[in-house]
């Protein structure tokens, strides 16, 4: 991890954490629960029935004010004034160069209110990088990631766990809530009312909701879905089943498949950046220029012939030459095949091509495939 | 807590060793908590010889790959075919249905008792 973060951070549910006998492992300074029992068990949990997850780390920062629809077209590569109170929109934020800062959710909350929550190790970058962008925006940017948990429900069950402890008046906001939508919801929990923020996002390629609850309230709003979701199969799970679902779900993961040196572009993330929106935004020259030139290398989905995983770093090879470097990779729980994303050189990316992917000295078979692998049934 | 058997000898790397003639061999515990969910096992062939400390094999699981080192010299009499085909038995079971291969013993590697191996790598002597 980076070497500012010399202290650890714990989330304020890190003794739930201990108590379920969790293995702890760093993301961005943070000591966040790996897994708890296997992280196998628990990504087939999610998949059928509901995984509990603290994502606490993300981070929150509100951007308010009269500008702040204006602001945030400056600052990220999307068009957010166009985003509608109550939705949400996946974005990205650049540096002038064109290099990905962080890939983030945005949450318009109210006309001039939205919430930014980018990745955990990027939390402060992005922060600091909002508030140098303001300039003569009239707006505020204000990092409250320290005072903030997040707890995801995520997996066909989650509708059903949420409806224990969401008021019957809110019973609809939950199941009509849209996939990207967001709204304050009434919860019981311990037999205290509580007004959260819920939103129907995630990172797993399942139905599910992400709940944002003050520090003081994680810990109670945890047990209490933990309980309520004893009957519908809830695990808790930790970052190895996120990471093998957002995997098989074809998600990108900051650090491994964007980073300052990827462009949007070729991350397959160039419908993200709106180069037709009115006005200057930071990076726009560069990508422009980026698309202008194509990509020479794409992000693409390998699917294993065999049954060895390839991992980030591999080389990927066709007869021999080199062309391609793997970014992710492991065997997929729910497929039971290897799976991987890499970025490959443009005259393979078509699906169906064959590729090696050399595993330790050994190449191993492996075909470019449409993403996502996993989609789930609607 | 994972459980280190007394009753088996270990190398630095964590494979146990028995008692027995020819030896089996398989991981401990410490290790298959420690790599998580294994899902592929590449093991040495039977009839082949083994080098002590040197890499023998392959465990696979859900997040890495680690190698597996020889404990002892010797040629391969038998490969546990049920782990290959099943090899979260490393995770269920690693000093039972887990074991990894047995070995012909011409020499041994540095072993620790039972005892010394859980002092350095933890784990709950049983």
């Amino acid at each position: 991890m980076s070497a500012e973060t010399a202290t650890k951070q714990y989330t304020a549910l890190y003794e739930e954490h201990q108590k379920l006998g969790a293995s702890f492992t760093d993301f961005g300074g943070w000591q966040m629960p790996l897994k708890y029992q296997s992280e196998l068990a628990e990504h087939h949990a999610v998949r059928q029935a509901a995984g509990l997850f603290d994502l606490s780390h993300m981070g929150e920062v509100w951007v308010t004010g009269p500008d702040a629809g204006k602001f945030l077209d400056y600052a990220l590569v999307s068009r957010l004034s166009a985003v509608a109170v109550g939705k949400a929109k996946y974005s990205l934020i650049c540096n002038e160069d064109g290099g990905i800062i962080d890939d983030l959710i945005s949450y318009r909350r109210a006309e001039e209110k939205f919430l930014v929550v980018p990745n955990a190790g990027n939390a402060k970058a992005v922060a600091e990088a909002l508030a140098e962008r303001t300039g003569d925006f009239d707006v505020t940017v204000e990092d409250v990631t320290a005072s903030i948990s997040l707890v995801a429900v995520q997996g066909p069950n989650s509708v059903a766990i949420l409806k224990q402890l969401v008021a019957a008046a809110d019973h609809a906001v939950v199941t009509e809530m849209k996939y990207y939508a967001a709204d304050e919801v009434h919860f019981t929990v311990s037999g205290a009312p509580l007004r959260l923020l819920l939103a129907r996002t995630g990172y797993t390629g399942e139905d599910g909701f992400e709940i944002y609850v003050p520090n003081e309230n994680a810990a109670s709003l945890w047990s209490a879905l933990l309980s309520a979701g004893k009957d519908f199969d809830l695990v808790p799970a930790g970052l190895a089943a996120r990471d093998s679902l957002r995997l098989e779900a074809g998600m990108p993961l900051y650090g491994n498949e964007l980073s300052l040196e990827v462009s949007p572009y070729d991350a397959g993330l160039g419908p993200i950046v709106a180069l037709k929106k009115e006005g200057e935004f930071v990076g726009r020259a560069a990508l422009e220029a980026q698309k202008e030139r194509g990509s020479k290398r794409k992000l693409v989905g390998l699917k294993g012939l065999g049954r060895r995983a390839a991992r980030s770093h591999y080389p990927v090879s066709k007869d021999g030459q080199t062309v391609g470097e793997v970014t992710s990779g492991q065997p997929s729980p729910t497929l039971g095949y290897p799976v991987a994303l890499a970025y490959v050189d443009i005259e393979h990316i078509e699906p169906g091509t064959r590729l090696d992917v050399d595993l330790r000295g050994k190449p191993e078979p492996f075909e470019v495939v449409a993403l996502p692998f996993y989609k789930r049934d609607k | 807590m994972s459980t280190v058997l007394s009753n088996l000898r270990y190398s630095e790397e964590h494979e146990w060793v028995d008692a027995s003639s020819p030896v089996k061999v398989g991981l401990s515990q410490v290790a298959t908590d420690a790599l998580g969910d294994v899902v592929y096992i590449d093991l040495p062939e039977v009839g082949s010889t083994i080098t002590a400390g040197e890499t023998c094999g392959e465990v696979e699981s859900t997040k890495s790959v680690s190698d597996i080192y020889a404990p002892v010299s010797g040629e391969i009499t038998e490969v546990n075919q049920a782990a290959i085909d099943d090899p979260a038995l490393l995770n269920s079971d690693p000093y039972g249905k887990g074991w990894l291969f047995t070995v012909n013993v011409s020499e041994e590697g540095p072993l620790l008792s039972a005892e010394d191996y859980s002092s350095k790598n933890g784990g709950e002597l049983s």
